[in-house]
């Protein structure tokens, strides 16, 4: 999509708006690093103002008037009902309180489990990656996991992960309540730059929601390790306004530091 | 009760809650003394070559860096650190040779500024270890129940993962529900040092912002730093007891060093250096570069006051303070 000279905007652009349509007004969810942190923004800018966004560090409630680099620094509880601590926040998510979660993933499997510990041997890894950070807790807590992967391709969507940071569904149907992780919870949406995905009820799944426009099933199942299940149904991903691109652009991330310029 | 699983990782700070408290009784004082002192004597002795340091505050934000600076110019080596969402101090401790061991929540990364080149070359090519996974809430959780006193806390986090299975928990069958819950062993970590705003001479502090996990480590600490902005009246403290967030007695030195968490940032007070920390990402991508940069900023100084003198001094204060304050636009120098 971004060599779309029609296209307007950058995928990144396109990512933090998907991700923003998809948190509700009234909702609480807790935000990592990055662009789940601008699709919280972008939400709370613009359908849902009462959006309750949680940071991990302690900031609860802010009303974001830019982009903040760390979950941790000020702007997390600028305007914001509270300023308290991880235990605090991280309670709150394990007794229920916190809606949605938004997380990054550097490999994703088909049961949406996320992996952003190590490429390789843990022992002795290729590629040391930063680990768990908040993303296994905030996983196991929150009613619905939402997870964004920027490049889909067979190197990011894997048969299997190299290492199990954070649960989506585990092995499949029943995993989490057998290992013992709060009910009904577990990975709701998966956004890549090619389409949108949820998890089907029975199988837990990842299944096609809505392909970006432009993008074909081939290309979906084409940088894709696993089977992807494609229903019989399915949508065109809704894309940005003008007034959606000039939030973003000009109030959340004016140096482009994280949507790009 | 039955043991379901249990956690590959290596138990690190762990004793037994009576030892512990045979420890506090011993060593904790309880008189209200005068407990300032420098960097260079708070490190000279408190922190030992072997211990298990964690750093307070998150990622870049009210970390002790005036600490983290002094151990290494002390030349402190084989510790292990808390990765507590441990990023700038944690990166400087293993890229300089200090910290030979991490116990992972969040490591070897700088968030949005990329991954951290100098530590994650030292744990690539094997020379520091990861002695264990855990999260950000399961490190949290590790001080609570070594602040609370008792051996582990449970927890529904980590179930079901390689984090868990490479974590040092235990995970059982729980007595009340029957279903599996996740045992996280309480820590006490050898010395910990806290970055705080204000406190007084015995150690009373107050923290403007998030705690982030700083009430519980402070507390579970054996030995605990704390660097402050300011010193306090003892006066203004009990005008205010409600404000105090780690009181005196779980304190062990007190460090008077303004802007003494740059190039991190303090809520309120002062924003992140951006351009010092891309100095860092970019000098640590070779192994000179990091010895480099110790030797401009770490080595030919004598103090922290000295360091921030190279980094540009009361200008870059006070364009810290500007930003802080949102009175100047943001500069990202670390973007590609």
């Amino acid at each position: 999509m971004e060599n779309n000279t029609a296209a307007k905007y950058n995928m990144r652009e396109f990512l933090a708006f998907t991700g923003s349509n998809l948190l509700e007004d009234g909702k609480s969810v807790f935000v990592g690093t990055g662009l789940p942190m601008i699709a919280g923004i972008l939400a709370q800018k613009t359908h849902a103002p009462h959006l309750l966004i949680v940071f991990e560090a302690g900031g609860v409630g802010p009303i974001l008037p830019e982009l903040p680099i760390s979950v941790g620094q000020a702007l997390t509880c600028y305007r914001g009902i509270a300023a308290t601590s991880m235990h605090d926040v991280m309670s709150a998510g394990q007794a229920g309180y916190i809606d949605y979660g938004f997380l990054g993933g550097a490999q994703v499997d088909m049961y949406g489990n996320i992996n952003t510990t190590c490429i390789g041997d843990h022992a002795m890894p290729k590629v040391r990656l930063p680990g768990s950070g908040g993303a296994n807790d905030i996983a196991s807590f929150t009613h619905k996991t939402i997870i964004i992967v920027g490049s889909q391709s067979k190197r990011t969507f894997v048969n299997k992960v190299d290492f199990l940071t954070t649960p989506g569904y585990l092995s499949g149907p029943g995993a989490r309540e057998k290992a013992g992780l709060p009910l009904a919870t577990g990975p709701y949406r998966v956004i890549t730059q090619l389409a949108v995905y949820g998890f089907d009820d029975k199988t837990k799944g990842m299944k096609l929601i809505s392909l970006h426009p432009g993008v074909s099933l081939e290309e979906v199942r084409d940088n894709s390790s696993f089977d992807i299940i494609i229903p019989e149904k399915y949508g065109t991903s809704p894309v940005p306004t003008e007034r959606d691109l000039e939030i973003l652009r000009k109030d959340i991330d004016p140096t482009g530091m994280l949507i790009g310029k | 009760m039955e043991v379901l699983h249990e956690g590959l990782g290596e138990l690190v700070g762990w004793h037994d809650p009576d030892e512990n408290r045979e420890f506090v009784l011993h060593n904790k004082s309880r008189e209200l003394k005068d407990k300032t002192m420098t960097a260079s004597e708070a490190v000279a002795s408190f922190v030992k070559n072997g211990d298990f340091i964690a750093s307070g505050g998150f990622g870049h934000i009210r970390v002790s860096m005036n600490i983290v600076y002094e151990i290494i110019r002390q030349r402190k080596h084989d510790l292990t650190m808390a990765g507590k969402t441990a990023v700038h101090d944690l990166d400087l401790l293993v890229g300089n040779g200090c910290v030979n061991k991490v116990e992972v929540a969040y490591s070897f990364g700088h968030e949005v500024r990329g991954l951290s080149p100098a530590s994650r070359r030292m744990v690539e090519s094997g020379k520091c270890e990861v002695i264990g996974e855990i999260s950000n809430a399961g490190y949290q959780w590790r001080f609570l129940a070594g602040m609370m006193g008792i051996p582990f806390i449970p927890s529904r986090n980590l179930l079901g993962t390689d984090t868990g299975k490479y974590s040092s928990c235990k995970v059982v069958k729980d007595p009340f529900s029957g279903k599996p819950i996740n045992l996280i062993p309480a820590a006490y970590p050898d010395v910990a040092f806290i970055h705080v705003h204000r406190c007084d001479i015995y150690g009373n502090c107050q923290i403007d912002g998030i705690m982030i996990e700083d009430f519980e480590l402070a507390r579970c600490a054996r030995k605990l730093i704390i660097t402050t902005e300011e010193i306090i009246d003892n006066e203004v403290i009990r005008r205010e007891p409600w404000r105090t967030v780690i009181p005196f007695y779980v304190v062990d030195g007190v460090v008077e060093q303004p802007f003494g968490s740059h190039p991190c940032e303090l809520h309120g007070k002062y924003f992140f250096d951006e351009e010092h920390i891309a100095e860092w990402l970019s000098l640590s991508k070779t192994d000179a570069g990091v010895q480099d940069y110790a030797k401009k900023y770490i080595y030919s100084v004598s103090d922290f006051n000295e360091y921030l003198e190279l980094c540009g001094g009361i200008n870059k204060i006070e364009f810290l303070v500007k930003r802080e304050a949102m009175r100047v636009p943001l500069v990202t120098p670390w973007r590609k």
